[in-house]
């Protein structure tokens, strides 16, 4: 999955920091990436999302305080990942159809609908796109629901989803430490400290935890600053 | 990578970069071609409004091409954009959503808002998938306060209180992470903004010559140009020109060139 990524990488004319030491006239060109972590967990009566927030130009931080959880309807939220570009274009463009969508509907959307809005475009431009997504939310028939779309468009619902390049560094801590039934505390719990751990070993993430739960009362969010995070290391 | 070193005696940044390059085309890779941004450009939200300021150095690759061209756009009357890449994208990409802009308030019958401007700049530079270079740092005042956005050239976007953008961002940013505060008063934002883009100028080689500044606030705009002559010309201590009568005059003979006039055709310009 990460060479794929760097195959289809594409140039932005930002000029690369490390090229001016070479002397060389040639300079790197970066794509603007949200290379992160992103982490979705349901319980009983909602979902808990979460995410870091670093968006990266190569080796530069282009933004150490940016919201990955953007929203897609009143109790609908996405976390976002890979090509900034690409995220930020598809979520505008889900949020455009499922707004429209429940207008005629005249009730409040499915997270399922979401989802599957993703997986359309997501799917169809699938050689043109870098974007792996975890839908989340609240609806009246299926409660909190999780839908994981990662790159190449695949559809599929889970209790408990990571992405992003900082994922691969908590599957071990995730497997050992998701319980089903646990309560929305322990779900912050979970994924604050998921996400500390992710931001510790991977370069492409770092910055503040931003989390949000998301219930029938409505939406509720949180933002963890660095000095904050919980500790695991002792040095 | 590194088992190829071992030839060379030279230095090993130079040498290091042209192997990871011949071995990247050995590869297959397609090879980034050279292009040089050359600019600093950056925009701060202080408590009444955006400042937003620029270097005035336009390059065509190593030699400067304009010493003191003009890189903060206007959009409408309470939004400006700084632009940073190709000059000719910049400039194009302000002007069409400008035009765009002005034809939608008359349609609303509103001031436009800059998230209006944000979203119409971010879907045309994503249907061109980054092919217009164009890195914009975009600010302004409407009814919901003062905004600022920068916009990279594949679409993506991000609101933030302070921003830098061309290749003398990371000397900028510097400057902000270090002194920015939430709510300055007007003149310590632009004296912020004037010491950012002084960064860019002397400590990057594709930003130079003048600091621009534009600020914004609900009442008024303020577009001073240029703020600060950062780089001016030396004026010559010296002079080469020999005066005239240095050269001693011996003999003079002046013959006057006889000209006959052989035709004359008139032919009427057609004014109708």
């Amino acid at each position: 999955m990460k060479l794929r990524l760097f195959k289809q990488e594409r140039c932005c004319p930002r000029m690369g920091p490390g090229c001016l030491s070479a002397g060389l006239p040639v300079v790197c060109l970066f794509v603007v990436m949200c290379q992160t972590t992103i982490m979705a967990v349901e319980y009983d009566g909602g979902v808990v999302i979460g995410a870091d927030s670093r968006t990266t130009t190569g080796a530069y931080i282009a933004n150490r305080v940016t919201d990955k959880l953007t929203r897609i309807h009143n109790k609908i939220y996405c976390c976002r990942s890979g090509s900034a570009a690409d995220t930020q274009a598809i979520a505008e463009i889900v949020a455009y159809q499922l707004g429209f969508h429940s207008i005629e509907l005249d009730e409040p959307p499915l997270v399922e609908t979401a989802a599957n809005l993703f997986r359309a475009s997501c799917y169809r431009y699938r050689e043109e796109l870098t974007a792996g997504i975890l839908v989340a939310g609240w609806d009246k028939r299926k409660g909190g629901q999780v839908y994981s779309v990662p790159i190449g468009g695949m559809l599929v619902r889970q209790p408990v989803s990571v992405g992003g390049s900082g994922s691969t560094y908590i599957y071990g801590f995730m497997d050992a430490n998701y319980k089903p039934g646990m309560n929305k505390e322990q779900c912050m719990e979970l994924t604050a400290a998921a996400l500390s751990l992710a931001m510790e070993r991977d370069g492409s993430s770092g910055g503040v935890v931003r989390l949000a739960s998301i219930s029938e009362e409505g939406v509720e969010r949180r933002v963890i600053l660095g000095n904050q995070l919980p500790k695991f290391s002792t040095h | 990578c590194y088992c190829h070193c071992e030839c060379y005696s030279k230095p090993k940044g130079f040498f290091y970069v042209c192997i990871i390059y011949l071995l990247a085309i050995k590869v297959g890779c397609s090879v980034p071609a050279a292009r040089k941004t050359g600019t600093t450009i950056c925009g701060v939200v202080f408590k009444d409004g955006v400042v937003l300021g620029a270097d005035t150095r336009a390059t065509e690759g190593m030699i400067v091409a304009d010493k003191n061209c003009s890189k903060i756009h206007y959009i409408s009357p309470n939004i400006y954009c700084c632009g940073a890449g190709t000059a000719a994208d910049t400039e194009m990409t302000t002007q069409l959503i400008s035009s765009n802009l002005e034809l939608h308030s008359l349609s609303t019958g509103r001031l436009p808002r800059v998230a209006t401007a944000n979203r119409m700049l971010k879907q045309m530079l994503f249907r061109y998938q980054g092919y217009i270079g164009a890195a914009l740092v975009l600010g302004g005042v409407d009814c919901n306060g003062p905004h600022l956005y920068s916009i990279y050239p594949h679409g993506s976007t991000d609101k933030l209180p302070y921003v830098t953008m061309g290749s003398g961002s990371l000397a900028a940013m510097a400057v902000f992470e270090d002194r920015y505060k939430p709510d300055m008063e007007e003149d310590a934002a632009k004296q912020l903004v004037r010491d950012a883009i002084a960064a860019g100028i002397f400590n990057d080689l594709g930003s130079g010559s003048n600091i621009d500044l534009c600020v914004i606030t609900k009442s008024k705009v303020n577009y001073i140009r240029p703020h600060d002559e950062a780089n001016k010309k030396g004026v010559r201590t010296g002079d080469y020109k020999y005066k005239r009568g240095t050269t001693g005059v011996l003999t003079k003979a002046v013959t006057p060139i006889d000209l006959e006039l052989l035709e004359e055709s008139v032919q009427t310009m057609d004014t109708s």
